[in-house]
């Protein structure tokens, strides 16, 4: 890539010109780069005791020659300096983010109001319960109404994210078949080949097998590949409903009810449960654990990169097995209310997966969530979602959107859809990874490209219901217009973005000769 | 810089885009024109050690692009006796000669009669052709 | 009620008109009716932003926050003062809302700060390599594990017995996956006994697991026991506390293979235990093998400095069922927050911030032992954690103390040292440089009027007088 010279298409600048936008002559510097010697921004409070000399507190040969390197600089720069870096980042307050299986709702402040009171965000950790009874309140309210949400009894919200949840589900099975003697002989699990890269990696890490399900024409389980595979050796079947297609696969019953005759435990990922709240619940479905992602269908901001949350609920089955520490709620009796505790006094429990009690910051915000839109609300969100979907697919029915990147499976999909690029590449010569390049010139961050795996070039688009009718449009039109400018001249769309604070970085230099670190005297 | 696309004459070829020169009991393996196309700009290849064996059909070494993983596998049985140091240093060596500078190992073969269930080079274009 | 969507029911009818459906229903036709949930949810209805916030204002007023209480509470997790930048510069929408970088052209302020970062921790630990952050510390040491069977082909764990509790239950519950086996060296004056270190590993271990400073708060000495372990072709790994490296000797020369931790300390919320983020640092043989993204410095194809998420191969969503961890969605906000924390902080501040908490904390550590009922756990050296003994039942002392606004330490029980007994019987007492000599000062008195109202011959009644006059 960075051997090719830049080729500049109808409307791209020319590189290094003036006509360069601001953020592009603005070249990185990081804050490294910014520090000078002797300045700071921390003033620290004296020590108020003895200045006694390190070294006769402990022992030299136990501390540090030479300092690390850190930055010196004063506040004002420290601030210019990140808030300079942040206008390089694209984000959901600024415009269109329809990242497939992401779900990139709009991210209320108030959680954000309420999480920053000094009641949780100064609450530490170790406080015994008796001096933490709003924290564990807010903790239970929370286990019951994702209980509820899920169709299932019980939950621990301590999993950091969904791969984790993921793995506490792996782990809560073992337990389960070990608990009946067959933790030798049930070894395998069933993942169908559209599943998201946790699943499979979430299985060795659990010391499980992967056994790759089919799917079938139609999108959904291949139902006779299932009933080959699941068998005494079936330990559990992990799956998403709607899928990665954002497809819901009418046969579920039927699919639980295999691995569960199978003697398997039935695993699922909550990744698109922003398509059903209040619609249809995993529980009901005949899943045995869910994990849910709150940095998903529950508002948490997705901060570059998590934090996430990833609680589980499950079955009457799975209960014993589940981590902790729980909380307990017993009534007073003396009309004082119900007190809260923690109690790790359950021997059959995988334990733990983390420290202290999970990203209880994320459950506040996700609690405000669920107070703000109520029972029906999370079902009009949903119902909205899928009728987001549902429209921009419509919109891109049309024109050569339609004729270019076709629908991967014909079927009515959920909050989600897939479109395939291959038509594309094929007439046009455009990949779907020049596409998205070239909506990040029209302000859009791109859906998610190049998974699911079995869709050639594909697209994956989440909309989700907090974008409004225009939006969509303005989504459609976009495509339209690339797909247009394509038929005209592919070079403008294989040499795109040109507008952005970098252009297409060479990622095969970045990984055959990593720099990873800044390398300083 | 990528090399054109050719498959040598002299070459035998496995279905899963790996070639192997054979000189009586040793051979070279190496990944085809095909499959370095297809991975893209390789990134990184991190040849099995010497003294190692390798079985016909099986995965010895791993290429990786920046955003693929490849198995590649042994057209034929054997015992690792060198490894190409070079493109485990320079990973492009592989994109750019697959053939010569872009092998990957030198293998004694522990049976020699296996290479009749490889390709020629007519069968392999066959393949490519499917 | 607060619903977030713009779509009214024009919106709605055009949409659908669009679609070519009746209903919005009809769109869920493929949800069998046998299974779709046929009543609403029973959860409470929505509430407006005000009635939300009040509620959840109410439940927070019932916490024992540490603006409400002194708290000497550590055990993994610190209340240092959290700069104003960091909640300012953190809670900007460019930070706030994106997702992971995958399109790195409109990702370079999350790359390159997370370039930042791994150099900062890449400095703190002495150690090249560093990934842009995992969860939290606990899983950050079953991370390790993971690495450390990868890497040496081996299943056998040994740790030291003051392995914080939950880093140590953590890396159970994995091993019951991975699987692997775990072995537990005991202490000795409060740190990790070499001697049982040594008859512990052995060809078969995997690798050795340290604290620094432990549990109790002892300094280890790292680089002796690093030598016991790499004599077997064990790994190191040493789970630390980012702020101790301002002054101590970092995991990198101590012979640490890799170092790891809870990032909490860096100026991030206690947030009652999350979330935080988890730092991984490793030698470069390891450059393969690391869990979590990791940003690298490029050019575009203009020829500017650029940077992308690089080594992606070792990830889930590549590599998959071989993958070095599962890990997709970590922690970078938290992240974040702790780079800003380390850039105010700056290279000297760091080094303050260690002394002071040095001083400090031997301060009270020698001020709380005159207390009758009170002695030393362990007279090893500490930084900003010590541990007590107590000759009273600790849950009512802290209790005591609680109830006089004052949260004195965290119990320690049979599990946390030998000398401990059944029950708890010792405290663990955290100093951060927003505890005064004053604050220390009726910390001693709280806890001097606890140990006389539960039962320690002895301590005086003056105990209780000079703990009102404090008060």
């Amino acid at each position: 890539m960075s051997d090719a010279p830049a080729q500049a298409g109808a409307t791209a600048p020319p590189s290094g010109s003036c006509t360069e936008s601001p953020l592009q002559r603005e070249r990185a510097v990081t804050i490294y780069e910014r520090s000078v010697a002797g300045r700071r921004a921390a003033v620290l409070p004296a020590s108020g005791v003895d200045e006694t000399p390190l070294e006769e507190l402990i022992p030299p040969r136990l501390l540090r020659e030479r300092s690390a390197e850190l930055p010196e600089l004063a506040e004002p720069e420290i601030v210019r300096h990140y808030n300079r870096v942040s206008r390089r980042n694209f984000d959901l307050d600024s415009g269109f983010y329809p990242l497939g299986s992401c779900t990139m709702k709009h991210n209320p402040r108030i959680n954000e109001r309420v999480a920053a009171l000094p009641g949780y965000a100064k609450l530490h950790p170790a406080t015994n319960p008796a001096l933490a009874q709003g924290a564990l309140e807010l903790m239970w309210n929370l286990e019951r109404a994702l209980s509820e949400i899920c169709g299932l009894p019980y939950v621990s919200l301590q999993p950091s994210a969904g791969s984790h949840g993921e793995l506490a589900g792996l782990l809560l099975t073992r337990s389960y078949h070990a608990a009946n003697g067959e933790q030798d002989v049930r070894t395998k699990v069933l993942t169908p080949d559209t599943a998201h890269g946790t699943n499979p990696a979430s299985v060795t890490m659990a010391g499980y097998e992967v056994v790759k399900v089919a799917t079938a024409p139609d999108g959904g389980v291949d139902l006779d590949d299932l009933r080959a595979k699941a068998d005494e050796h079936t330990a559990c079947l992990m799956l998403t409903n709607p899928n990665t297609l954002g497809l819901f696969d009418s046969n579920i019953g039927e699919i639980t009810a295999i691995v569960r005759e199978a003697g398997g435990t039935l695993y699922y990922d909550g990744a698109n449960l922003n398509a059903i709240m209040g619609k249809v619940r995993p529980g009901d479905m005949g899943f045995d654990i869910v994990h849910v992602n709150l940095h998903k269908s529950f508002s948490q901001p997705h901060g570059g990169g998590g934090p996430g949350a990833g609680p589980i609920a499950v079955s009457e089955r799975i209960e014993p097995y589940l981590p902790v520490p729980r909380i307990k709620r017993t009534e007073s009796g003396n009309g004082a209310g119900p007190r809260f505790d923690l109690r790790s006094d359950h021997p059959a429990s995988i334990g733990r997966l983390r420290g202290f009690q999970g990203n209880f910051g994320v459950f506040v915000r996700s609690y405000a969530y669920i107070l703000s839109l109520g029972g029906d609300g999370l079902q009009e969100a949903s119902e909205t979602a899928v009728l987001n979907a549902n429209y921009l697919l419509a919109k891109m029915r049309e024109g050569r959107v339609g004729r270019y990147l076709p629908l991967a499976f014909e079927r009515t999909p959920m909050h989600e859809f897939v479109l395939s690029g291959r038509a594309a590449r094929k007439e046009l010569g455009t990949k779907t990874l020049d596409i998205a390049k070239r909506l990040l010139d029209h302000g859009m961050h791109p859906p998610t490209i190049y998974f699911p795996l079995l869709v050639d070039e594909a697209m994956m688009i989440e909309p989700t219901e907090t974008e409004t009718r225009e939006s969509l449009d303005g989504f459609a039109e976009a495509v339209e217009s690339i797909l247009a400018e394509a038929e005209e001249d592919p070079e403008i769309l294989a040499n795109a973005p040109y507008t952005t604070p970098v252009r297409r970085l060479d990622e095969v230099g970045a990984t055959r000769n990593p720099v990873i670190r800044q390398p300083l005297s | 810089m990528a090399a054109e696309e050719t498959y040598p004459e002299d070459l035998r070829y496995h279905p899963e885009h790996d070639w192997a020169r054979i000189d009586g009991e040793e051979a070279t393996f190496g990944i085809t024109w095909y499959a370095q196309e297809a991975l893209g700009e390789v990134v990184f290849f991190e040849p099995p050690e010497v003294g190692t064996t390798v079985s016909k059909d099986a995965a010895y070494a791993e290429v990786e692009s920046v955003k693929a993983v490849s198995d590649v596998f042994a057209p034929l049985s054997g015992e690792i006796i060198a490894v190409n140091e070079a493109a485990q240093e320079e990973p492009e060596l592989i994109n750019n000669d697959p053939y010569e500078g872009g092998w990957m190992v030198k293998v004694k073969l522990s049976d020699p009669a296996e290479a009749e269930a490889l390709l020629d080079v007519a069968a392999y274009r066959e393949l490519l052709s499917d | 009620m607060s619903r977030y969507t713009s779509a009214t029911d024009a919106d709605r009818e055009a949409m659908l008109a669009a679609i070519g459906a009746q209903s919005v229903d009809e769109l869920f036709a493929d949800v069998p009716a046998d299974m779709a949930l046929s009543r609403p949810l029973q959860l409470e209805d929505g509430l407006t932003e005000a009635e939300v916030y009040a509620r959840l204002r109410d439940l927070a007023a019932r916490n024992a926050d540490t603006e409400s209480s002194l708290c000497f509470l550590g055990a993994g997790m610190y209340d240092h003062y959290m700069p104003s930048i960091v909640d300012a510069i953190t809670s900007r929408s460019e930070f706030l809302t994106p997702y992971t970088p995958y399109q790195p052209e409109i990702s370079q302020g999350g790359l390159q700060t997370m370039f930042e970062f791994q150099t900062a921790m890449s400095e703190l630990t002495a150690l090249p390599l560093s990934s842009a952050g995992l969860y939290e510390g606990p899983s950050t040491v079953a991370a390790a594990g993971y690495l450390a069977i990868n890497a040496t082909g081996r299943r056998r764990f040994v740790v030291s017995g003051a392995l914080h509790p939950d880093s140590r239950a953590t890396l159970e519950t994995y091993s019951r996956g991975y699987p692997a086996e775990i072995a537990e060296v005991p202490l000795s004056g409060g740190v990790t006994d070499a001697v049982a270190l040594a008859e512990a590993v052995d060809d078969g271990t995997a690798a050795v697991f340290l604290q620094n400073p432990n549990y109790l708060g002892a300094i280890e000495d790292i680089e002796a026991l690093a030598k016991v372990a790499h004599e077997h072709g064990a790994l190191v790994i040493v789970s630390c506390d980012p702020i101790s490296l301002g002054v101590l000797r970092p995991p990198g020369e101590c012979g640490a293979d890799v170092a790891v931790g809870e990032g909490q300390p860096l100026g991030g919320r206690l947030d009652y235990g999350g979330p935080s983020f988890g730092f991984f640092c490793a030698r470069q043989e390891h450059i393969r093998r690391m869990p979590g993204r990791i940003s690298g410095e490029t050019t575009d194809a203009d020829g500017r400095r650029g940077f992308v998420l690089t080594l992606q191969t070792r990830e889930q969503h590549i590599r998959r069922e071989k993958a070095t961890h599962n890990i997709c969605t970590a922690q970078a906000l938290n992240a974040l927050g702790g780079m800003i924390y380390l850039s105010w902080l700056g290279k000297q501040g760091l080094v303050e911030l260690g002394e002071l908490l040095a001083r400090r904390t031997a301060y009270a550590r020698r001020r709380l032992v005159e207390l009758d009922g009170v002695e030393l756990l362990h007279d090893a050296p500490v930084l900003r954690e010590f541990a007590l003994r107590i000759e009273a039942p600790v849950e009512r002392v802290l209790a005591h103390c609680g109830e006089r606004g004052v949260l004195a330490g965290v119990p320690l029980g049979a599990g946390d040292h030998p000398d401990l007994g059944e029950g708890s019987e010792g405290i663990l007492v955290a100093i951060t440089e927003q505890r005064s000599v004053e604050d220390i000062e009726r910390l001693a008195v709280t806890l001097e009027g606890a140990l006389a109202a539960h039962g320690v011959a002895g301590a005086s009644d003056a105990g209780d007088a000079r703990e009102a006059g404090v008060r």
